[in-house]
């Protein structure tokens, strides 16, 4: 990248491997080993006191994905439950991220068109949400949102409403949850490709007759791609595994995947190789996701 | 032309939706601040201001757990930031300044993997790794995931400031005798600070906010101070609560504005090596 052809000359070439090993060993040994670890934990027994037995077994996938009747004696019928979760997941996390895609795309618009000077501030005001504790502001919006909290209040206070709204508890808090802890991931990236966008572009296209929304969709929007991309993914990933919206705004009938998982090692009564065969599933979409991404990004570069 | 210069640029409704986008972002930290100078023991209705919940917090009854766990968050979040910036130091040299090396995308991609995989996995991962291997959780257990998924955070801001540094200052210093060490702590590793605080301040706050994965590898009777504001939100937000959040709200906004200053500072350091050349 910017080590040009005589970079080795102040030797660093030949420490590379010592200045390398540090992070191969902390994150090999206490991230790549444990995920390993999590892989042959969904395939082992579960033990009734919480933790495994060390003995090869099918179950915990057999419970995501197949239904057997109470007792394990009726014909396997496919199991609706897990999957109903991981559907509303992805559907919630989908939903919060069109919703900061809608709201985002013309923030960082806003922000890449002022003058040099302000930009920085704009982008300053975005950041400093994403560098508030996301518990505090999780636990702040909930307050905000109460059947009695300030929301409730003021609407009633103005008259718009006669009865507070119920928003707490539902899927649509949990959206507005997942919205308001991500909406800076996906106004920063926008924000850099639109700031790399060659106005002349837009001026062109004018010039040529098109609308202002037809230079949007037709110009702007595929030019900036990338970055929309980039940031939907950063809202998109997190969301899906997210525990502290969904368990501080939601009620049980918000339940996602983050809340599965948690509660099969919460004590003696979970179930240790199901909650890593869940992770093991979440991991899987996730990767695919990235995946996807990094060869839209390769096509894209050619 | 100027006029259209403008227009091209002007999207009606844009502007209305930047004010929604930041409404949403702050209203809700706003109002929580407001209410924690409420002189009332109850949450919703205002009965004047007061500064009783702030006090509170720090004599209160729940002090003695606040004080503790504030404590460990901090200690935690100064050691871990502190070893994962030495790491992605030596890291950011190895991988900007080694050249074209086998494995070099590879440490890339192992560097931030701790960003790619969903906060509950490495939190299930980690607490399984350790129960298997016999270690008992509580401090030690936090700061080892806390050194792990800082690692990356502290990286980015590093090698994104070394890259904007030519490597004729570290030759020009080999060129004068200067060990390798030398060139390293008297010539490249003062034009990196602004970087390298810009990553020990990014990693200090991740490791400041994380809840998820403490809250995995904590173990019995071992708080940090958002998984005790998360055992005390349960039971219903109290007003000393609201107290704890500004305070750590404050300390962020701090947090934010150093980080600032300090890339302008980077960025004007920057600028001038380009002039002199």
């Amino acid at each position: 990248m910017a080590t040009g052809p005589g970079s080795s000359g102040a030797g660093w070439r030949g420490l590379v491997l010592p200045l390398l090993l540090p992070s191969w060993l902390v994150i090999g040994i206490f991230l790549l080993v444990p995920v390993a670890l999590m892989a042959v934990y969904s395939f082992l027994t579960k033990d009734f006191r919480g933790g495994v037995i060390w003995q090869f077994s099918l179950d915990a996938y057999d419970q995501f994905f197949v239904e057997r009747g109470l007792f394990g004696d009726e014909p396997p019928r496919p199991n609706w439950t897990y999957i109903t979760i991981f559907w509303r997941s992805i559907w919630q996390a989908g939903l919060a991220t069109l919703l900061c895609l809608v709201i985002g795309f013309p923030t960082a618009w806003f922000i890449a068109t002022r003058s040099p000077r302000y930009r920085t501030l704009w982008v300053c005001l975005i950041t400093i949400p994403y560098w508030v504790n996301l518990l505090i502001r999780t636990v702040s919006m909930r307050f905000l949102l109460r059947d009695q909290g300030p929301l409730n209040e003021a609407l009633m206070a103005i008259g718009l409403i006669d009865s507070p709204l119920r928003i707490i508890n539902t899927n649509l808090a949990v959206q507005i949850g997942l919205f308001y802890s991500y909406l800076p991931f996906m106004v920063l990236p926008i924000y850099a490709a639109v700031e790399r966008y060659n106005f002349a572009l837009s001026e062109a296209a004018r010039d040529l007759y098109a609308g202002p929304w037809t230079v949007l969709r037709e110009i702007v929007l595929p030019t900036v791609r990338p970055g929309i991309v980039a940031g939907c993914i950063l809202v998109f990933v997190p969301s899906l595994g997210a525990f502290l919206a969904p368990d501080l705004l939601g009620g049980a009938r918000t339940y996602m995947i983050g809340s599965l998982i948690d509660e099969q090692f919460r004590g003696s009564a979970g179930n240790w190789p199901f909650g890593s065969a869940v992770a093991m599933i979440l991991l899987t979409m996730v990767l695919i996701v990235l995946l996807w991404q990094a060869r839209v990004a390769m096509r894209e570069k050619r | 032309m100027m006029a259209a210069r403008t227009d091209i640029r002007r999207y009606t409704g844009f502007g209305a939706l930047t004010a929604l986008c930041l409404t949403v972002l702050y209203v809700p930290l706003i109002v929580v601040a407001v209410y924690s100078f409420n002189a009332s023991r109850s949450i919703t209705a205002w009965a004047g201001f007061s500064m009783r919940w702030y006090v509170d917090v720090f004599t209160g009854p729940e002090a003695p757990i606040f004080r503790a766990a504030a404590w460990n968050s901090i200690s935690i979040a100064f050691l871990a930031s502190t070893v994962a910036t030495v790491i992605a130091v030596a890291a950011a040299v190895a991988i900007i300044r080694g050249g074209r090396f086998r494995g070099r995308q590879s440490s890339l991609a192992v560097i931030t993997l701790p960003l790619m995989v969903p906060e509950i996995v490495i939190a299930v991962a980690t607490l399984i790794f350790f129960t298997t291997i016999g270690v008992r959780t509580g401090y030690g257990t936090i700061l080892i995931a806390h050194i792990t998924f800082c690692i990356p955070f502290a990286y980015l801001p590093i090698s994104a400031r070394l890259q904007g540094i030519e490597d004729s200052y570290e030759m020009a210093a080999r060129d004068l005798y200067a060990t390798r060490w030398q060139a390293f702590r008297l010539v490249l590793l003062p034009l990196m600070m602004p970087g390298v605080i810009s990553g020990w301040l990014l990693a200090f706050i991740i490791s400041l906010d994380d809840f998820l994965i403490t809250n995995f590898v904590k173990g019995a009777g071992m708080e940090t101070l958002p998984t005790a504001i998360f055992s005390s939100v349960k039971q219903g937000i109290k007003p000393n609560i609201m107290a704890i959040s500004t305070l750590m709200l404050a300390v962020s906004i701090v947090f934010v504005t150093l980080s600032f200053l300090i890339n302008r500072i980077g960025q004007k350091t920057r600028l001038s090596k380009g002039e002199g050349q």
